[in-house]
């Protein structure tokens, strides 16, 4: 599991950050979308990989090992919030530079 | 008495979301009211930073735990004498902004008001907050009303200079979660002084993977604090955005400077064992690498506007290898020099927009600017009605932006002679060395960029007054309102302030830097950080 994990996070950071580099806007958008949601799985990795655990104790049986970090998944929760309205603000900015430059080249214009 | 003391410590935070939220319910056709409110709770925000000043200048950091859980576990609020004077200094940049914008820009965009709240409350959370995730929601918290202030006025140029802060402030979010969950992932705490009781005891192994942490983090902060090879952003981003707003952004990169401040010594600080010092060297070369970088782009500027983002970048790169150093005389003269730095640079960029108003617009946006960005002249510009103010209007202006060159040079009397004076006092001494012995390169390097800056904005500043205020023939006094000049002749005249209270404020500066780079009582309070006992049952 944690290889591939580790791989899904490698793929989504990679191509990520390549579209990241291209001079279209919208491949900037998508690219910024990819590198967060790589960032996610590599945030809620941190908390240590576990299938099946709860992250709330439900009963006092049993040890603290039996249960997710639920640290990680609540900061994960709090990124994609964030992640998901700063990236509509972007898109916003992106019609209106489309709108006035003509061109949906990151620097105005074309080079 | 107490108890009501103690809950001022989230006044800043709260205060700004209610104005902000209460600002976002009202039309835009209500202009005047929305700006009275906005006044209003800028003016108690500065009240309660004076408070907690006094608070914090008395005795040792107010813990405020949210939610009444003890520290590791739940959220914390500390205020100590670092976050105190900053939060301090917002509000006063705030009220000075806010005050310049009541003239007319606050007109040219929509929600002006409740995102300039908004990026106050930021601001200040990011000051207070004691835990490493609530700085990130503040940062970001921060970072959205600052996009949409940058864009406030539109118009291609900000537009453009928009898309690209808004995409280099994500991807610099983007280091910060990774820095962020790699620390967490070693440590297994977030809370800033539980991280500080826990890394001298971290196993080797995992040693390696907190620095890598911490330096993902770093990365996050020195991108905000434009250091030198992230910090191109910065000069495409100011000189568009509003004039208030540009001054108000000057603290912006002082929240960057402040995390450094604060997380260095806490998680590398001297008690750390062996992860001790880490990344000092770096953000000394970092620190000197931004000053140069600023006197070449002040020297080669022709725009004001240019000149003083400049300017910021080479305060921002004094106070980085100060903090480099980790010297306590360097570090007090770094705030010193922090405080009056961003009092000036604001005071500047209010000026510069008064300045320019009564030249041709765009006239000395010679080809540097314009290759930069499209030369088209910003409609609000143009708009401007032209004629005589109030008399003398021209002789105010051009006593502002002496008074303005002298702080940026570091000549007496204002404050920057003083705070330049106490960097290189502190440079001059290093500590725990003889007299007799040499001083280290590094200091010299230190010393020499210092003062270099001062040349460069010597030069730079008098080919432009010059052109600004003697060379032109027909000078057509700007039109010009009292409310505009006000916030600028308050600004400079409090630089004016903390050179004659020198002496006190020093005092503090240094008390602080001790209290900084020293914080085991910091994390002992936050720790032992006692809990509100239960109100008792009122049915008895």
């Amino acid at each position: 599991m944690a290889l591939l994990l580790a791989t899904c996070i490698g793929i989504l950071a990679g191509s990520g950050v390549w579209l990241l580099l291209r001079p279209r806007t919208y491949q900037v958008v998508i690219g910024l979308s990819l590198c967060a949601l790589a960032v996610n799985l590599f945030i809620f990795s941190m908390g240590r990989l576990r299938s099946g655990a709860a992250p709330v104790l439900a009963s006092t049986a049993g040890t603290l090992a039996d249960y997710a970090d639920p640290v990680p998944q609540a900061l994960v929760l709090t990124a994609i919030v964030i992640g998901f309205a700063t990236t509509a603000l972007l898109l916003v900015i992106l019609l209106a530079a489309r709108g006035l430059t003509g061109t949906d080249h990151v620097d105005g214009q074309e080079r | 008495m107490a108890d009501w003391a103690n809950h001022l410590i989230i006044a800043p935070i709260v205060l700004p979301l209610v104005a902000g939220a209460l600002l976002a319910v009202y039309d835009e056709r209500r202009q005047f009211l929305k700006g009275l409110i906005n006044l209003f709770s800028t003016l108690a925000n500065l009240a309660i930073a004076i408070t907690l000043l006094q608070a914090a200048a008395g005795d040792a950091p107010g813990v405020y735990l949210l939610g009444n859980w003890p520290a590791p576990f739940g959220i914390v609020l500390v205020l100590d004498r670092l976050s105190a004077m900053l939060i301090l200094l917002t509000a006063v940049l705030a009220t000075a902004s806010l005050v310049f914008s009541m003239a007319r820009w606050h007109t040219v965009g929509h929600h002006f008001h409740t995102l300039f709240q908004f990026l106050i409350m930021g601001v200040n959370g990011a000051f207070l907050t004691g835990d490493l995730f609530n700085l990130f929601v503040f940062f970001e918290v921060m970072l959205a009303s600052s996009y949409g202030l940058l864009l406030h006025g539109s118009g291609p140029r900000r537009v453009q200079a928009s898309l690209h802060y808004v995409v280099i402030n994500l991807t610099a979010s983007f280091f910060f979660l990774i820095g962020v969950a790699l620390i967490y992932g070693v440590t297994g705490t977030l809370n800033m002084a539980d991280l500080a009781a826990r890394i001298p005891a971290l196993a080797a192994q995992n040693r390696v993977l907190l620095e890598v942490g911490a330096a993902i983090l770093a990365m996050a902060f020195l991108v905000k604090a434009a250091m030198w090879p992230l910090g191109f952003w910065l000069l495409s981003a100011y000189p568009a955005a509003a004039p208030p707003v540009a001054a108000i952004f000057a603290i912006l990169s002082k929240v960057g400077l402040y995390a450094l401040l604060r997380l260095r010594p806490m998680l590398f600080g001297g008690e750390a064992g062996d992860a001790a010092g880490y990344g000092g060297t770096l953000l000394f070369a970092g620190g000197l690498a931004t000053i140069a970088f600023g006197i070449v782009g002040v020297l080669a500027s022709q725009a004001m506007t240019r000149i003083a983002s400049f300017s910021l970048m080479i305060s921002s790169g004094t106070v980085l290898a100060a903090i480099g150093l980790s010297d306590t005389q360097v570090t007090g003269g770094a705030l010193f020099y922090l405080a009056s730095s961003t009092l000036t640079i604001g005071a500047f960029f209010l000026l510069i927009e008064l300045i320019e108003r009564g030249q041709n617009p765009g006239a000395d946006l010679i080809a540097v600017t314009a290759e930069t960005m499209g030369t088209e002249p910003d409609e609000e510009d143009t708009a401007i009605a032209r004629g005589v103010g109030f008399p003398g209007t021209l002789a105010l202006l051009g006593a502002c932006f002496l008074a303005c060159a002298l702080l940026l040079i570091g000549l007496p009397p204002l404050s920057g002679f003083v705070a330049k004076v106490a960097l290189l006092a502190g440079l001059f001494a290093p500590a725990g060395e003889g007299s007799a012995a040499g001083l280290p390169v590094a200091n010299w390097a230190f010393i020499v960029l210092l003062l270099l800056s001062g040349v460069a904005a010597l030069m730079t500043l008098s080919r432009v007054g010059i052109r600004a205020f003697w060379a032109p023939v027909d000078a057509v006094a700007p039109r010009v309102l009292a409310v505009e000049v006000a916030p600028v002749v308050a600004l400079l005249l409090l630089t004016l302030i903390l050179s004659v209270k020198g002496g006190a404020v020093m005092q503090y500066m240094d008390d602080t830097a001790r209290s900084v780079l020293a914080p085991s009582s910091y994390v002992e309070d936050v720790l032992s950080a006692p809990r509100v006992p239960p109100a008792k049952a009122g049915l008895q």
